[in-house]
């Protein structure tokens, strides 16, 4: 009887414990993020933290339109120079400074003109921001940008606090997202902590965030079936299917923006200086000897999606009537003979060094032998692979590119002839002429016609053959619910909670 | 036995030199751009001269390389160009970590591979000999990431026993730290056990044939007394040697396995430098552990004079 006080006080400090126990979110990461400052940072783990840690002026959804997030509303001048924005009430900072339109000024002012900001060219179109009143902003630009907001909705639209910001912020950035920055052990972890005063608290259920950097793939889903992450990104697609078998994780794959890409040099220097870089039909040749499902099928299992063209399936400026070429060994020989040259053709394919793009390589190799090529397969580091796709060493460079949700952001670049990636230094006057125009164009049923049109260009003159697109994976313990992918592989943390 | 150590602690000092030029010129050849790495997917000409200018990387190199010593000798290592974090706060959060998962598996590789070196010397050419060497072959063969992933598979996965990966530090909660060590650390001390074995056993033959483990044995000690103390320390020099060479290359950080368990330590700092042409970092782990190593060849020298007294009067 003695007990019975005792053990009852022992089970109520028990409930209590358990009432009040701290949830903890541990989500494993492919790799460590560079410098946390949203205005210079590169990496895309660095922008799987963000998505807790730094609210955006909008938000994109995953049928690639935009929502509000700090902006409530937004709506361009009558001329299209003029964006005006309407900013969130009762927003607060992690240190508590206020949220107005002067801190929206600050921040844009920032990631345009502080030296290594990395969001200059996002927002080169922006001539300057005037602080209306506190809650309101008008963003003007120096012609019509119909990617702006596309921009504000990643990187270049996000907040920090200014006066916490005027000093140090890649070490311990301040923003105004759900969660705020505690710790960071590099090569480790980055740990956050809810913050109380989130505009929209109630939709965020975990007192702590912690991400943790686990380069390999199946390092990182063994972590997760045993228990000791909640939630993994970038599952290899030859995971999905173990991490599928076992009972206590759930998968979700969807259609990722990102797209690979093999550029053939064509202007750039001496490397260009062969059949290849100099007659389309020699490119056509070699892209109709590829066979876009067998690469789906024999490296990704099936959960890629071949594609010939830069816009995802689920963007609205994918054009359903431009179809994947099939693999046509004849006509690939036919093309071959009438550009009278000797065969096997020589050519260099340059890849990443990393087991995927090498085996896509060999595929590619193999393929296009059939037709009258010969291939020779240089597997090289990234950072050294691109410094000779700038410098033009290479005939053929197989690159990825992480997509964005803009159209204009996965085309301009790499084929106008000025463009910044545009390593082959392909140039046709009259495709510059439909891509900057696009750029400008606010109505979507227009702008659509001029992309199309340029899809066709790139079609007939083949300055690049876009391989896939990959899939945006990611695996959790089956005890959460709530979550929602969205194509940009985002994990977003709203609603997600605990059965 | 002072002024040995202040004569071999000044001839390491030209050494020192030589290994810092030689990282500092070596990794100007590597190809491929620091800024370009940094610069991401973006590229932005304007952002990429502002990083050269600011990091130095347009100064001849003879220049960069004083202007890095400079700041070595005042204790500054430089910046991470890829995190920003000062080079000397990374390599102090790493070190301990490194030195204490070398220590730990070079503890286990001792446990391991020195008796069974001792038992397959002195039962040569049994079932317990052989049993031993086969031990040491797979532990010397066996690649480490595979057999990290089979441990995890099977204490972490199966019978939920360890955390798959990650790291506790020591001071926040030594029962964890010793949990995400353990499964590291028996990766790369079993394969040094192997080393330390077929070492262990051929110095101890090579011994156990002398004349004065003959007489030791003629004057009718006991069989232990003769191998564990007339043998075995006679055998110890040459793994003395062995031990420190491979706690020094443990220091190198232990790459696979770190990145394999997610241990935050050197291995897995230098790889991610290395791939990003962070300079400052890889400079700064690499003088760090060539410290390292001409210590352990001092801590080497002064062992042997304390094992075998004939060192002591040279």
């Amino acid at each position: 009887m003695k007990f019975a006080p005792l053990m009852t006080t022992a089970l109520l400090l028990l409930a209590a414990n358990s009432a009040f126990a701290e949830t903890t979110l541990r989500i494993g990461i492919q790799d460590d993020p560079d410098v946390l400052d949203p205005h210079r940072s590169r990496t895309y783990s660095g922008r799987l933290v963000y998505t807790a840690l730094c609210d955006k002026l909008v938000d994109v959804r995953p049928d690639l339109t935009y929502v509000p997030q700090l902006a409530t509303a937004w709506n361009w001048s009558e001329d299209g120079k003029t964006l005006t924005m309407t900013l969130r009430e009762g927003v607060t900072f992690h240190d508590g400074e206020t949220f107005d339109a002067a801190a929206v000024k600050f921040n844009l002012d920032r990631a345009r003109t502080l030296p290594d900001s990395l969001r200059k060219s996002e927002l080169a179109s922006v001539e300057s921001i005037e602080v209306i009143d506190a809650k309101t902003v008008a963003i003007k630009v120096k012609q019509p940008d119909a990617t702006l907001i596309s921009q504000l909705s990643d990187r270049a639209g996000m907040m920090l606090a200014p006066k916490a910001s005027a000093t140090e912020v890649g070490s311990k950035p301040v923003c105004s997202g759900p969660y705020k920055f505690v710790q960071r052990v590099q090569q480790d972890r980055i740990v956050l902590e809810r913050f109380d005063n989130y505009w929209n608290k109630q939709a965020y259920h975990f007192d702590k965030v912690i991400f943790l950097p686990i380069p390999d793939t199946s390092v990182r889903l063994a972590n997760l079936r045993s228990g000791d992450l909640d939630i993994i990104e970038r599952v290899a697609p030859t995971d999905v299917k173990t991490a599928k078998a076992d009972s206590h994780v759930q998968v979700f794959s969807t259609p990722g923006l990102g797209y690979m890409q093999l550029m053939y040099n064509t202007s750039n220097g001496d490397k260009a200086n062969n059949p290849l870089g100099k007659d389309k039909r020699v490119r056509k040749a070699f892209e109709l000897a590829i066979d876009r499902d067998a690469i789906n099928q024999v490296v990704f299992e099936g959960l890629y999606a071949p594609s010939a063209q830069p816009f995802p399936k689920n963007s609205p400026y994918y054009d359903k009537n431009l179809p994947i070429p099939p693999r046509d060994v004849e006509a690939s020989k036919k093309l071959l003979a009438e550009a009278g040259v000797k065969t096997p053709v020589n050519v260099e394919l340059k890849v990443a060094n990393n087991p995927i793009a090498q085996q896509v390589g060999q595929i590619i190799q193999a393929m296009t032998e059939e037709a009258g090529f010969k291939v020779n397969l240089i597997a090289t580091e990234y950072a050294t692979l691109l410094n000779e796709q700038q410098a033009g060493n290479f005939q053929i460079g197989m690159s990825a590119w992480s997509g964005r949700p803009d159209p204009d952001g996965d085309i301009h670049q790499f084929v106008t002839c000025k463009g910044g990636q545009n390593d082959g230094h392909f140039c046709d006057p009259k495709l510059d002429e439909l891509l900057n125009k696009a750029r400008t164009v606010n109505d979507q049923a227009q702008r659509q016609s001029l992309y199309f049109e340029a899809l066709r260009l790139l079609a007939e003159d083949v300055p690049t053959s876009y391989l896939y697109f990959d899939p945006r994976i990611i695996a959790m313990r089956s005890n959460l619910t709530g979550f929602v992918p969205n194509p940009d592989g985002l994990i977003r943390l709203n609603d997600v909670a605990f059965k | 036995m002072l002024t040995f150590i202040l004569r071999r602690l000044l001839s390491a000092i030209p050494t020192l030199i030589l290994v810092s030029l030689f990282v500092f010129t070596l990794q100007k050849l590597l190809p491929g751009d620091p800024v370009q790495a940094m610069a991401g997917e973006e590229r932005d000409p304007a952002v990429m001269e502002y990083l050269r200018e600011k990091y130095r990387l347009n100064d001849p190199v003879p220049l960069q390389y004083v202007h890095w010593v400079g700041n070595v000798l005042q204790g500054d290592f430089g910046t991470s160009l890829r995190t920003e974090q000062p080079v000397t706060t990374l390599l102090a959060s790493k070190l301990p970590v490194t030195i204490e998962l070398a220590v730990l598996a070079l503890i286990i590789a001792l446990v391991i591979g020195i008796p069974t070196g001792v038992i397959s010397a002195v039962r040569k050419g049994t079932a317990t000999d052989y049993a031993a060497n086969v031990f040491a072959l797979s532990g010397i063969s066996i690649p480490h990431f595979w057999l990290g992933i089979v441990l995890i598979m099977i204490f972490a996965v199966k019978l939920q026993w360890l955390p798959a990966s990650g790291f506790v530090p020591l001071g926040e909660d030594v029962g964890q730290n010793l949990k995400t060590l353990i499964l590291p650390a028996f990766v790369l001390g079993a394969g040094l056990s192997g080393v330390l074995m077929r070492h262990t056993r051929s110095a101890m033959l090579e011994v156990l044939r002398a004349d004065y483990v003959r007489t030791a044995r003629a004057k009718g000690l006991f069989p232990r007394t003769v191998i564990l103390k007339h043998a075995l320390r006679n055998a110890l020099m040459p793994i003395v040697t062995l031990t420190t060479l491979l706690f020094g290359e443990l220091l190198g950080g232990a790459v696979l396995t770190e990145q394999v368990f997610s241990i935050p330590g050197f291995g897995k700092m230098i790889v991610d430098a290395v791939f990003n042409r962070d300079y400052a970092v890889v400079q700064g782990v690499v003088l760090c552990v060539a410290i390292g190593f001409l210590l352990l060849n001092l801590l080497a020298d002064v062992l042997y004079r304390l094992i075998n007294p004939r060192l002591r009067t040279a």
